[in-house]
């Protein structure tokens, strides 16, 4: 137990190092799927034919890849077209694309779980799409979207793990790093369970607090 | 004012309206009734183009209703629509969603609209609401915020889509009292209801709708209490006297 403390004391400093990636590899890709993620939900309640079944196609394409293929297919194949990426950069894209399908779903769900009668009003009072979305729909949506989107950010979180398979040095690889040079696994690789979990308490508490809020209502 | 000619509307393969004219004058107030699924609702959801109708010809003011083109945001800031289900917005106050049109569509300046919303909700009987959101208030009073935010957009004309259907029996009068006092300051008003006594007391005319046409029409007097149509006669034995 007193090895164990005197190892965690010489690896946590190198393991927040790959922390603050994993922090960093998170929010970016957090932000890049939100933001993607309503471009399709949009798309898909838009009722335009073409913009519907773009989307919808887009989804299940995402949907049905492995995120890791797909960082590969970023950070591996994308330079055969003249694309290159940091590994950070490929990371954040290939799981902010990645996500985005999920955040799509539940975006649409939200939008969609808004009374019919709503839309109606905002109509029935000269409010244009945009502005009925804007104004009427997204505010109410919102409150049904956002515990879906705090699990969705624990997941994240977790799943940011898989950079480490393109070489970005986040907590895992830093581990697995540090591991592979002492043999110390179960020192090494509790340390790492343990900053990922406290990584998420925050998250765990903050999704809590948004389902008894929506519950309150 | 408010002009129909021969409007026919289907949904899929089932005709509601089939030919459907009338002229409503302004400071008119007109009950249409007749049995559900009759096409009473889709009349006047036609007439501010929430449902598309594919013949026919719906104007207001000479300005044809189309709910394809432009002109319809402006038609429908002018024929303002109150719900059966009220359909009041639940994230924002009794006060902000009356001024929420006049502010965000007409660009009213927010003092002059929060102002007249102020008065709009006293007369409705609810000056002391308007920091309540809906699901705090009854039915009853959730209409009554409906109406004032109708009224709001100052309008030419308000269609109501049996405005007293969802509500308790015991809240119906205060929102028909607000109703008639509507009427009397002279607003043009198409009311599809059940509410015979509100007819007979209120309406200047009355229109019976049944398998989506005019079956009758006429001064409400006249059509409640001496139909001609045995169809018309038929609906208000039933509706008068259920039992």
């Amino acid at each position: 137990m007193i090895q164990f403390f005197k190892d965690a004391v010489e690896f946590v400093p190198i393991l927040l190092q790959g922390a603050q990636l994993t922090v960093l590899v998170t929010t970016g890709s957090l932000i890049f799927s939100t933001v993607l993620g309503m471009i399709w939900a949009l798309m898909r309640v838009s009722k335009i034919h073409a913009l519907v079944w773009f989307s919808t196609t887009m989804i299940n394409l995402l949907r049905g890849i492995p995120i890791i293929v797909l960082l590969f297919y970023i950070y591996f194949v994308m330079p055969d077209f003249g694309l290159s990426l940091s590994a950070l950069h490929a990371a954040i894209i290939g799981l902010g694309i990645a996500y985005s399908a999920y955040q799509a779903e539940n975006f649409r769900a939200g939008i969609e779980a808004i009374d019919k009668g709503q839309v109606e009003a905002a109509m029935a009072m000269g409010m244009n799409k945009s502005m009925t979305m804007r104004r009427v729909i997204l505010p109410q949506a919102v409150r049904i979207i956002l515990p879906p989107y705090g699990n969705t950010m624990i997941m994240m979180l977790k799943d940011s793990s898989q950079a480490s398979t393109i070489t970005v040095a986040e907590l895992a690889l830093q581990g697995k790093l540090i591991a592979a040079s002492n043999f110390k696994n179960a020192t090494v690789f509790t340390l790492v369970a343990l900053m990922y979990l406290i990584m998420c308490i925050p998250l765990i508490i903050l999704v809590r607090h948004l389902e008894k809020r929506n519950a309150a209502k | 004012m408010i002009e129909l000619k021969n409007v026919h509307k289907s949904f899929g393969r089932n005709e509601v309206l089939k030919g459907v004219s009338a002229s409503i004058c302004k400071g008119e107030v007109v009950c249409i009734i007749g049995p559900s699924g009759s096409g009473k609702s889709t009349i006047l959801r036609c007439i501010n183009g929430l449902e598309r109708y594919e013949s026919g010809e719906i104007s207001i003011d000479g300005v044809i209703v189309d709910s394809e083109k432009k002109s319809i945001g402006m038609i429908r800031t002018q024929v303002s629509m109150v719900f059966q289900k009220f359909n009041l917005f639940p994230h924002r106050t009794a006060l902000e969603n009356v001024v929420e049109g006049p502010i965000y569509v007409k660009k009213e300046s927010k003092d002059s609209a929060f102002e007249r919303g102020r008065a709009l909700l006293v007369s409705v009987g609810l000056g002391d609401k308007e920091d309540a959101y809906p699901p705090q208030l009854s039915g009853g009073q959730q209409q009554r915020v409906a109406i004032a935010r109708a009224l709001a957009m100052q309008p030419k004309a308000i269609l109501f889509d049996e405005p007293t259907s969802a509500l308790d029996p015991e809240l119906v009068g205060d929102v028909l009292s607000v109703m008639r006092k509507l009427a009397q300051s002279g607003m043009t008003m198409v009311v599809v209801t059940h509410e015979m006594g509100f007819a007979r007391e209120v309406a200047d005319r009355v229109m019976f709708i049944d398998e989506g046409v005019i079956v009758e029409e006429g001064p409400a007097a006249n059509i409640l209490n001496h139909p001609k149509h045995p169809r018309t006669k038929d609906f208000l034995r039933r509706v008068l006297h259920p039992i």
